[in-house]
């Protein structure tokens, strides 16, 4: 029952999303403006079968129902109820339908957002979208259905993978990293549009910039919520390994940055326009790129749920995505003409178009290690992979590199700076530059690239502060506003400027804390007997004895410390691990004393009941946490910086004229 | 010849340039991280190339090949391609303590370097398992375990 409720509500959504696709390119293209309806209708018969597949899913897992392939697959009696609803996503059939839901949401959000936008564009726009939906429900129908009947039915199922209960932020991070995989698509199709058209508006731009933000912001939350999960969860004592997966979802995210960047030249300059077409088009490709090696089961990791068949379709739509993207280019490209010109050297075009080239110059050396092995393999057979020291070798001087420009960038004004405004825009920044380098000199820090990113973090960062403050202080002279009505005023005056510039705290407040984190890192590993103990760097650790415990879905073991920290305060801490029921390997649960500069963290690594021993490997992390600190700012910058400004304007904003070179008011939408 | 078609030809021959000198670096820094994967049988068919790059060595802890030391620090042990008697094998020596599933017969992936001493040193023990949660079945050729464990976290992701 079940399975034919949920088939045949992919089904509809499949045929749903063909129709509106052919309905949406072919009206866009002979200018139809009446067939915006009818798509408007199919956008909604596609959100109402997804969402509803979604929670038949939802329904089969809660209510145990075992005929159902996918429960049979990943449910259990035992697990409790919020890890027996998360499980929709913990498999590859579940995440593939939930995609689709997002999918539809994302679809639906922009198809409501833009039905009064004059309808040749979004025509264009949501006919692309719907054609990648046709692809997906295709997948959930065919080779990843999750509704497919089993006989007999089994009385339980072995429940989701343990790794994915054992910690609450999975139920957090999946979710977050697939509206920013999913939310490219938007991006994609808005500038598949303007390529079909053959001409990019400020107006369009707006839209396509606002729609690459939002899944810019998922992406970036679900980027450092992966890294915090692989830290806090995984327990091999870090959070970023250049693992495949880790990268494939970075990817997208660098040429996402770029592209955010590349966004101002164009509003400015009227320039740039292919390349930052190309870049969103970029974006999607590496989502689907990415989504080809964490779900096809090249890459072995808890992504990777098994091997499945869906990587030969996958790789097939990675091809005629690539296709279409790169005749689009060729073909239509050229009608997007540039109406300006960049401006002299010292100019924060030229800062932003070098920000360009090392973000596309990172792109490639990233995508060039996680390729490198599979086509190597493919190729002779032989197989490899490539260590993380070339990762860190390429990626970190580009890194610096970006992080010298963000302070660089925002100091220079646009078109032409003098001499006389370079001395005053750089003195103080770069003066307080050495300031940081000289006190962790004095401090007893070492390591060159390490103090070049402090005293770089330290200039961006004097960089971003000055540009955020400045209008607040010309405010309260000149207006005589109090500080924090000034700060508001000039805050919502240039929403955009704002939340990029507490954007940049956080990437120069993560910088910091991976250079100290990584550099300063101190690890060791003891094997102790009760009352026993071992020291690491200012810590002793003292094992007090060993605990077992139940819960429903699993039995602990727990190795009781007590770790006392330099300043001789005492801390219980007790690393476990957890014995999943139908799993036969344990999954330890590392201990973590978080203080402001430093975290203490302990895992179990073995134990022994009788004697009764324990193993531990143990690590000092300096201002690691810091990391996870700069997601709010990235939140609150990304969400400010796409907060409509003026609905009203945005509403009754001007048909987007055809002829090229005349420019609109760019300060009708944000 | 324009002066603006003159820069922008200016500005694409130097983008090709750095594209190039990029690309360049990058291989080469590739060519010198590579990790092998190989089991002991097809190291040792490597000869002295397996000397010194990056290896991560998969196969079956050999029976009875456990030793500790006195102080119990460090552990050696042979890992053979299958638990056939007379398979191909591998001295080990651990720097790490290995987990608690470590054992006989187990499947395992050290990561480390192999020598003239014909001694691979391993700085990272992660024991194989297969993505339905059970240890390789004793039949289980290295194909399988191949086919288990490939991410450099594989141990905990």
């Amino acid at each position: 029952m079940i399975s034919i409720l949920g088939t045949t509500l992919v089904l509809g959504g499949l045929l749903a999303a063909a129709f509106g696709a052919v309905v949406g390119i072919e009206g866009g293209l002979r200018h139809r403006p009446n067939a915006l309806k009818i798509v408007l209708g199919a956008v909604t018969v596609f959100l109402v079968c997804m969402l509803g597949a979604n929670l038949t899913m939802v329904y089969a897992l809660v209510t145990h129902d075992f005929s159902v392939h996918y429960v049979s697959q990943v449910g259990s009696r035992a697990t409790p109820l919020v890890y027996t609803v998360v499980s929709l996503w913990s498999a590859l059939e579940g995440s593939i339908l939930f995609w689709g839901a997002i999918l539809a949401v994302y679809v639906f959000a922009f198809s409501r957002a833009h039905r009064n936008h004059p309808p040749t564009n979004p025509l264009l726009a949501l006919g692309t979208m719907l054609a990648v939906g046709v692809f997906f429900s295709f997948l959930i129908a065919g080779p990843a259905n999750p509704f497919g009947r089993v006989t007999p039915v089994p009385p339980d199922g072995p429940g989701p993978n343990p790794l994915l209960q054992n910690h609450v932020l999975m139920v957090i991070h999946p979710p977050m990293l697939y509206l920013g995989y999913v939310g490219m698509v938007v991006p994609f199709g808005i500038a598949v549009a303007a390529l079909l058209r053959g001409q990019l508006g400020d107006a369009w731009m707006a839209v396509l910039r606002r729609w690459t933000l939002i899944p810019w912001m998922f992406l970036s939350v679900g980027i450092v919520l992966g890294s915090w999960w692989a830290y806090a969860v995984l327990g091999w004592g870090g959070y970023w390994a250049w693992d495949p997966v880790e990268n494939a979802s970075f990817l997208p995210w660098l040429t996402a940055t770029a592209f955010l960047h590349s966004a101002m030249v164009q509003e400015r300059r009227h320039t740039l326009k292919l390349w930052t077409v190309s870049l969103s088009l970029g974006c999607f490709l590496l989502t689907i790129l990415g989504t080809f090696m964490t779900r096809s089961g090249v890459f072995n990791s808890v992504h990777s749920f098994t091997q499945s068949e869906i990587g030969p379709t996958f790789l097939v739509f990675l091809g005629v995505v690539l296709l279409v993207s790169i005749i689009l280019i060729a073909v239509r490209g050229p009608l997007l003409v540039p109406e300006g010109n960049l401006g002299s050297v010292a100019s924060r075009e030229t800062a932003i178009l070098l920000n360009n080239l090392l973000f596309a110059a990172l792109t490639f050396t990233v995508l060039l290690g996680t390729v490198f092995p599979l086509v190597r393999e493919a190729f002779s057979g032989v197989r490899i992979s490539v260590g993380a020291p070339y990762f860190n070798r390429m990626a970190v001087p580009l890194g610096v590199a970006i992080l010298f420009l963000m302070g660089v960038g925002p100091s220079l004004p646009w078109g032409r700076a003098s001499p006389e405004t370079l001395r005053r825009q750089f003195l103080v920044p770069a003066a307080i530059g050495v300031g940081v380098v000289l006190v962790c000199l004095v401090a007893g820090l070492r390591g060159g690239l390490t103090l070049l990113t402090f005293g770089l973090g330290g200039f961006a960062g004097t960089v971003t502060l000055r540009e955020m403050a400045l209008p607040v202080r010309v405010r309260m002279r000149e207006q005589g506003e109090p500080l924090p009505q000034a700060l508001w005023r000039s805050a919502t005056r240039a929403r955009r400027r704002f939340g990029g510039y507490m954007v940049h705290l956080g990437v120069v407040l993560v910088f910091v804390a991976i250079a100290a984190s990584q550099s300063y890192v101190v690890h060791t590993t003891a094997t102790l007997k009760t009352g026993e103990r071992f020291q690491l760097g200012p810590y002793t650790v003292q094992l007090t004895g060993l605990r077992n415990g139940v819960d429903p879905h699993r039995r602990w073991t727990a190795a009781e410390v007590q770790v006392t920290d330099g300043r001789g305060r005492q801390h219980l801490l007790a690393p476990r691990m957890n014995f999943y029921e139908r799993s036969t390997d344990p999954i330890g649960s590392p201990a973590i004393r978080s203080a402001a500069f430093e975290d203490f963290y302990l895992t179990l690594l073995a134990f022994d009941q009788g004697t009764p021993s324990a193993s531990f490997n143990a690590w000092i992390f300096p201002m690691v946490s810091w990391i996870w600190w700069s997601l709010p700012l990235f939140v609150l910058g990304a969400l400010f910086a796409a907060w409509p400004e003026r609905r009203r304007a945005r509403a009754d904003a001007p048909e987007p004229v055809s002829v090229p070179g005349k420019a609109q008011s760019p300060g009708a939408a944000a | 010849m324009t002066s603006s078609t003159r820069n922008r030809l200016f500005a694409l021959g130097a983008l090709l340039v750095a594209g190039a000198g990029l690309a360049f670096v990058a291989f080469g820094n590739i060519g010198q991280n590579l990790v092998f994967y190989w089991t002991p049988g097809e190291m040792l068919a490597q000869g002295s190339k397996a000397y010194g790059p990056t290896i991560r060595l998969g196969g079956i802890v050999q029976p009875g090949s456990l030793h500790w030391d006195a102080a119990h620090t460090h552990l050696t042990f042979r890992v053979a391609d299958s638990d056939k008697a007379g398979a191909p094998s591998v001295v080990v020596q651990s720097l790490e303590t290995p987990p608690q599933m470590f054992r006989e017969r187990i499947g395992v992936v050290v990561e480390g370097t192999f020598d003239k001493s014909q001694t691979f040193t391993s700085s990272r023990l992660m024991v194989n398992h297969s993505n339905e949660y059970r240890p390789p079945k004793p039949g289980d050729g290295p194909d399988k375990w191949k086919a288990t464990v490939s991410a450099p976290t594989a141990e905990a992701r």
